[in-house]
């Protein structure tokens, strides 16, 4: 898929936040610690949140970059390799927006978040074209 | 479904009057027919809601899109000469040196027999590996591509043996009727009649119709177009064997020069040309072939292409570099928006600027090209060609005029013309009966004019349309037509086109999901 700026808008916002989501609900069962489920699922689903949020301004950059690229294009290797940026970048902000009675192990999140981006990463490069049959002609938009 | 409201049913065949069964002058004439005509005449008469023309890989994409989508195999009519909807793209393919063993230009993802492209064909390569190395490397290359190592492309064979899966799956060989498709003229009370000539003797009459509300055009390449001088040259000396084509068998050439050391003249700089290099090179490197290259270049590319950083296209040592034909973001990207939007004037232009004549980067041909460079075997120069006449010992010898007006003469037992230049749709004897009697116009780049939805303009016969994909729709809405994934698109927006008029299902997420798990399982749609 070689994204517009809508459709990088568009499938960060419904993709990212509802297999993101579904993935947050699962993976959050097997991350270690000793803070209530409850309390996890409170960090887990607010990082979910920023890659989201966060995610809107991280895809005008990469809009931005994309217009050097004579082929307009985004290769997969580089949908992956955000990971590093987008993950430093919501880690600072999740530990700066965190209650004090929530705390959370660069381990925990980890886990968390190299799983999310995982999934979602695979996700948008298979099997969205089967629930989505025209999202790769349109640039990644929905509607 | 009701072709003016006299559709006996799909599939039924009507055999109407007594006369010849051929076309007579006055049909010739007539830019719209009705029944009595045909009756007249004595041409059989099929009646099948949908009708497409060509039956090579244009219908296919069209045809599979709709199976998947729930139209019955009986309501859909495959009219083409050949029983394989690969077989057209495999004869260029091979001529211009893309055996079944190598590997095309077309990514990972335009997969022809996969309306999803998914799994994509790195995937599957992967997956029939026999080693972990086999498994690894297409799965690598695609994840680090372009970046990292050139783009993954599949093996010519891969993509036939898929299609030809898919095509016994959605049930082709019963919608596919063979025959040469003379004419398709719009019918007085609405939609179309194909007239098709099936090979001598398999039907009682010459030629038999096709009474359609639909018709889809997709007959490839109008055909194939010399340079002027090299057409000049084997007409005035009736040399067919000096002076070749790349689409055209030139096995020839190859087998000579491996026999014997010899000179042969490369033309064009496209990715044919870097095919018959490569060709050219391999022979030299595992048969030992003692061959020198003259590369003559017309617009030789020093450098990127481009005044402004957001529009620079990589170029050097005389090539245009882009992965694909078309830079990526034009099949679905943010360059297809900008075409969408253009003005039709502006159209030539942008479409020159992203196509044009481009080649490939692939490490391995950059490889060949500096070795022979320095080794002396591969030489370049950059002129245009004044005259090529007959030399000495059967060879020929071609005049090249540079800009600075020094002139060089090549002598060479071969030129091979790799320009790969496409005839003007006039022409296509069926292309040039539409724009002549169905009202089909000219876009601004001389092909057919379609609309963002592959309807022909002008050609309307309501409740009738007649749509187009391929190369014949260049210059309207949709650059890169003349790809797999272009014709997929071509044929997902006519689908869907289809389905606003209610002849066809519209593949919605759910069917979607459900129709990808038969293609799974191999299952009938």
């Amino acid at each position: 898929m070689t994204p517009t700026l809508a459709g990088r808008l568009q499938t960060r916002v419904v993709v990212v936040g509802v297999v993101g989501s579904l993935w947050t609900l699962l993976v959050t069962l097997a991350i270690p610690g000793d803070a209530s489920l409850a309390d996890k699922y409170q960090v887990t689903f607010r990082a979910m949140a920023l890659v989201v949020l966060l995610g809107v301004g991280w895809e005008l950059l990469y809009h931005g970059l994309q217009q050097f690229r004579w082929e307009k294009d985004w290769p997969t290797l580089f949908g992956l390799l955000t990971g590093v940026n987008e993950g430093i970048g919501v880690w600072i902000v999740l530990a700066a927006i965190l209650p004090a009675d929530l705390n959370v192990t660069a381990l925990q999140f980890l886990v968390h978040f190299v799983t999310t981006w995982l999934v979602v990463w695979l996700w948008l490069n298979g099997p969205m074209r089967v629930v989505a049959l025209r999202w790769r002609f349109r640039g990644g938009r929905l509607v | 479904m009701t072709n003016g409201g006299t559709d006996p049913g799909p599939g039924a065949t009507r055999r109407l009057g007594g006369a010849g069964g051929d076309l007579t002058p006055q049909l010739v004439a007539q830019e719209w027919l009705d029944d009595t005509m045909l009756e007249a005449a004595g041409i059989p008469v099929h009646d099948v809601p949908l009708v497409t023309v060509g039956g090579g890989l244009g219908s296919f994409a069209l045809v599979d899109y709709l199976r998947v989508a729930g139209v019955p195999a009986d309501r859909i009519a495959v009219l083409g000469i050949n029983q394989k909807p690969w077989q057209t793209y495999a004869y260029l393919a091979r001529n211009s040196q893309i055996p079944e063993h190598e590997r095309l230009r077309s990514d990972s993802g335009s997969v022809m027999d996969n309306i999803w492209g998914f799994p994509s064909y790195a995937v599957r390569e992967a997956f029939a590996a026999g080693s972990l190395r086999g498994f690894a490397a297409p799965l690598w290359t695609v994840l680090t591509e372009p970046i990292l190592t050139d783009y993954y492309t599949p093996q010519a064979g891969q993509v036939y043996a898929s299609v030809d899966r898919e095509a016994a799956r959605i049930g082709w060989s019963g919608m596919l009727h063979e025959g040469q498709v003379r004419m398709v003229r719009r019918r007085q009370g609405g939609g179309y009649f194909t007239i098709l000539t099936p090979p001598a003797g398999t039907t009682p009459t010459k030629r038999v119709a096709f009474r359609s509300t639909y018709v889809h055009v997709a007959v490839g390449y109008p055909g194939v177009k010399f340079l002027d001088d090299l057409q000049e040259y084997r007409e005035r000396h009736q040399d067919f064997s000096r002076v070749v084509n790349a689409y055209e068998p030139h096995d020839h050439v190859y087998e000579e020069l491996r026999a014997r050391p010899g000179t042969v003249v490369v033309r064009g700089s496209g990715i044919v040309a870097s095919r018959i290099l490569q060709r050219l090179i391999d022979d030299r490197d595992r048969h030992g072939a003692q061959t020198t290259i003259w590369h003559l270049f017309r617009t030789y590319v020093a450098g990127p292409q481009g005044d402004s950083v957001f529009g620079r296209r990589p170029g050097k040592d005389g090539f245009a570099y882009q992965a694909f034909n078309f830079p990526k973001a034009a099949w679905g990207g943010q360059l297809r928006n900008t075409l969408l939007k253009l003005a039709p004037e502006d159209r030539p232009g942008f479409i020159r600027t992203t196509g044009g004549t481009n080649t490939a980067p692939r490490r391995s041909w950059r490889e060949q090209l500096d070795r022979g460079r320095r080794e002396g075997f591969y030489r370049t120069h950059v002129g245009s060609v004044g005259s090529v006449e007959p030399g000495p010992d059967g060879t020929t010898v071609t005049r090249i005029e540079s800009k600075d007006g020094a002139i060089l003469q090549v002598e060479a037992n071969f030129i091979i013309d790799a320009t790969g230049l496409e005839a003007g749709v006039r022409e296509h004897r069926l292309l040039a009966d539409l724009l002549d009697h169905t009202g089909a116009r000219v876009n601004p780049l001389g092909r057919l004019d379609a609309s963002p939805e592959f309807v022909l303009t002008g050609t309307e016969s309501p409740p009738g349309k007649m749509y187009a994909s391929g190369s014949i729709t260049l210059g309207s809405y949709y650059s890169p037509v003349d790809s797999f994934l272009g014709l997929q698109y071509a044929g997902l927006q006519i689908a869907d086109d289809l389905a606003r008029i209610g002849f066809a299902p519209r593949i919605g997420p759910f069917r979607s999901v459900r129709q990808w798990w038969k293609w799974m399982r191999n299952a009938p749609p």
